[in-house]
């Protein structure tokens, strides 16, 4: 699904990302963890192509295609999806205006007809209706007033509205209570299945006892540090990110 | 939106250049350019008016020749000759009696390109139109249909023949001969324009509507349009307008009367297209247009607008609110682009007791183009618990553009309220990230940007105009980005 070889990326000519590799299998689930200023959500952006980064050496391969080329909104047609760590207002548009913009842009790109209106709004109430979203919340304006809590759980909607192949959770937890965690996660594994990805972006172990991952990474300056399973997570838990810190420098 | 705006959209997205640019070669008969008393007589004599039509409008070519052209307003633009217009173009083989199978034929093809159809289909959406092409109106359609109810609908110059009871009673009441330089040139040499007026009580069962454009070169449009809602009626009136792609600046300078006597409504909207000149700033309609409206007691008038054309704008839509608790609105989407100038908005002129008027303006400005709001709410002493409340939001796209308000407030009664409200925001590369993220495009998500912001207005209009309008705003907005 995902290949990421040796990549270097920054901002302005300074180097964020020194060296990633990173390979993302179908069915998979990955945890991408670290301390702040790591890395994590620049990573996330280069994978969905922001146009701000520069990619100095490395190449990201999606299904096998080199996607250095492609805009952003390319990626997203080819099934990536990114769940903002801090989702951008747009007044007037509304939620159910902006999803529906989405699906058919890029059904478009593919050739295919508009979703029928009948179509969509049966698809808007099953998706809402997982996310335990009430129907009012779909016509307001986009993230305009939400809390911290709804504007996550429209990005997890969102998903589940597109259906990626791969989508990244960038600090999907960050502003979520525990019930909204627990519906948010619920969410996303009930999207999950052997065809499609997931990484997932956090500071925190407490994500990760919801969407339980294969493989957990540990970012740091930059580079991928370690891997391991689960585990690891519990043991950065535990022992801080310190410890991680000092091998690395060893 | 549904469906099918959507759709509609996306079609227009392909069509970069001004759509409405094409230029019909339709036979015709125009005066030798230069402005006089003798070619104020001809315009006269041409329309067969009586006398007192052309003595008033020698009176206004006196005051015209006296004044100056204003420069207060924050555009700059080359002084237009006014002695090298024609005042008068008039497609050739126009006889109001005739049906429209005698129109030419190549007129009715230029309405086809303008998307407007005089046939059935039309008729199907209730919309009565009168077209003004140059300087005459050459269709009226659904007359019949009006006359039951009482309602006259026809150009003014036939108005002028017709109904002179009616034009001498309120012709230049609200915009008088003397008011600007722009009111007293039209007042001089219009040629046409629509006249309607509906009876006491009666509401009028279908949107009224006139298509204007400016077809020949070196002409310049001046119609007058007369809108009298006689008491407890109701009117809604559409006026759409387009020219040509030509690389000298054509001038348009517009005068619109509205009257709502006591307990009456109008409902005014424009979408006003003309062309805007290219992207490097040549050619484009200079826009100089007044337009105001009297409210009596209870009365409401309620302008809209979309300006997406001309070279440059000069327009403030107004309402005089002189009788008690009368009510006037206006909500406004400006925008502009490349080298396009607009100084736009208002004037609520609170006289009577309890009136009430809102404004809602919205300024989209890209490329290099400057953008104005400038707004007077004013409150006479005598008018007592009078409020208004303003909003004048502006969006701007790159950095080489400019938005500016000037709201003026004079307040002469302590009982009034005066709200104003204004925003400035930047479309973000965010807000654009985030769009292509969800797999929109860049110019996709700047109309879905903008449209949101354009909303509360947009919502104002008459369905199949919003529709128009929506279209307009992406396609004026097309490669602003960059």
């Amino acid at each position: 699904m995902l290949h990421i070889k040796n990549l270097h990326a920054g901002i302005e000519e300074k180097g964020i990302l020194k060296g990633i590799n990173l390979e993302v299998k179908a069915g998979e689930v990955h945890a991408i963890m670290g301390p702040n200023g790591s890395g994590k959500s620049t990573l996330s952006a280069v994978i969905a192509g922001k146009e701000e980064y520069e990619v100095t050496e490395g190449e990201i391969f999606l299904n096998g295609e080199n996607i250095e080329e492609l805009g952003a909104e390319e990626r997203a047609h080819e099934g990536v999806f990114l769940s903002f760590q801090y989702p951008v207002e747009i007044p007037g548009v509304t939620v159910t205006n902006f999803i529906k913009t989405a699906i058919n842009e890029t059904r478009k790109a593919k050739g295919l007809e508009e979703m029928s209106a009948s179509e969509m709004l049966k698809k808007i109430r099953e998706k809402a209706e997982l996310l335990e979203i009430d129907r009012k919340f779909l016509s307001r304006s986009l993230n305009e007033g939400f809390s911290g809590g709804e504007k996550k759980r429209n990005e997890i909607f969102q998903m589940a509205m597109l259906e990626p192949k791969l989508a990244i959770l960038d600090e999907t937890d960050s502003g979520l209570d525990i019930d909204a965690l627990r519906i948010v996660s619920n969410g996303v594994n009930k999207l999950r299945s052997k065809d499609n990805a997931v990484i997932v972006i956090t500071h925190y172990q407490r994500l990760l006892e919801y969407i339980v991952p294969d493989y957990v990474h540990v970012l740091h300056d930059g580079k991928i540090v370690k891997s391991g399973t689960k585990e690891l997570a519990l043991e950065l838990e535990e022992k801080g990110y310190d410890w991680i810190k000092q091998e690395a420098t060893i | 939106m549904s469906k099918y705006t959507e759709e509609e959209l996306q079609k227009e997205l392909e069509t970069k250049e001004y759509e409405y640019g094409f230029y019909t070669d339709l036979k015709s008969d125009t005066f030798p350019k230069g402005l006089n008393e003798e070619i104020i007589r001809a315009i006269s004599a041409k329309k067969n008016e009586p006398e007192w039509m052309t003595e008033w409008r020698l009176d206004a070519f006196r005051i015209w020749s006296e004044m100056e052209e204003p420069d207060w307003a924050n555009v700059h633009y080359e002084k237009p000759d006014f002695q090298a217009i024609s005042y008068y173009s008039a497609p050739k083989k126009t006889d109001p009696n005739k049906t429209l199978d005698d129109v030419d034929p190549e007129l009715l093809e230029m309405y086809k390109k303008l998307g407007i159809s005089i046939d059935e289909q039309k008729k199907l959406q209730g919309i009565a139109i009168d077209v003004v092409v140059d300087s005459v109106s050459v269709a009226t359609t659904f007359k019949k249909t009006l006359a039951e109810k009482g309602i006259i609908f026809c150009p003014i110059s036939e108005a002028i023949q017709e109904h002179p009871e009616l034009v001498k009673k309120y012709l230049g009441t609200v915009v008088p001969k003397k008011d600007n330089f722009y009111a007293a040139l039209n007042s001089a040499v219009f040629t046409d324009g629509s006249f309607c007026y509906i009876p006491k009580g009666v509401r009028c069962p279908m949107e009224l509507s006139t298509y204007f454009r400016i077809n020949e070169a070196g002409t310049g449009q001046f119609e007058r349009t007369l809108v009298i809602a006689d008491e407890s009626s109701y009117v809604s009136y559409l006026e759409g307008c387009t020219a040509p792609s030509r690389d000298e600046n054509q001038l348009h300078a517009a005068v619109v009367e509205l009257i709502a006597l006591d307990d009456a409504e109008i409902k005014y909207s424009t979408v006003q297209n003309w062309f805007p000149g290219n992207a490097e700033g040549k050619g484009g309609v200079y826009n100089f247009v007044t337009k105001r409206g009297l409210c009596e007691t209870n009365s409401k008038i309620s302008w809209t607008q979309v300006e997406t054309g001309s070279a440059v704008t000069w327009k403030y839509p107004s309402c005089v609110l002189k009788g008690d608790n009368s009510v006037g609105e206006f909500y406004s989407i400006a925008v502009t682009n490349n080298y396009q100038q607009a100084d736009t908005g208002t004037k609520m002129v609170h006289l009577g007791k309890n009136t009430k008027s809102t404004i809602i303006s919205k300024g989209i400005s890209a490329g290099k183009s400057q953008n104005s709001y400038r707004g007077l709410v004013q409150i006479s002493p005598r008018a007592e618990n009078a409020r208004n409340f303003s909003q004048c939001d502006s969006l701007l796209m790159g950095n080489k553009c400019g938005a500016h308000t000037f709201p003026y407030i004079e307040a002469k009664n302590k009982t009034a309220q005066v709200e104003h409200e204004a925003t400035t925001s930047k479309i973000g590369e965010d807000q654009i990230f985030y769009c292509n993220q969800r797999g929109i495009d860049t110019e996709k998500a700047i109309a879905l940007i903008v449209n949101g912001f354009s909303k509360d207005v947009l919502n104002k209009l008459p369905m199949e105009f919003a529709v128009e309008a929506q279209k307009l705003l992406e396609i004026s907005l097309e490669g602003s980005v960059g």
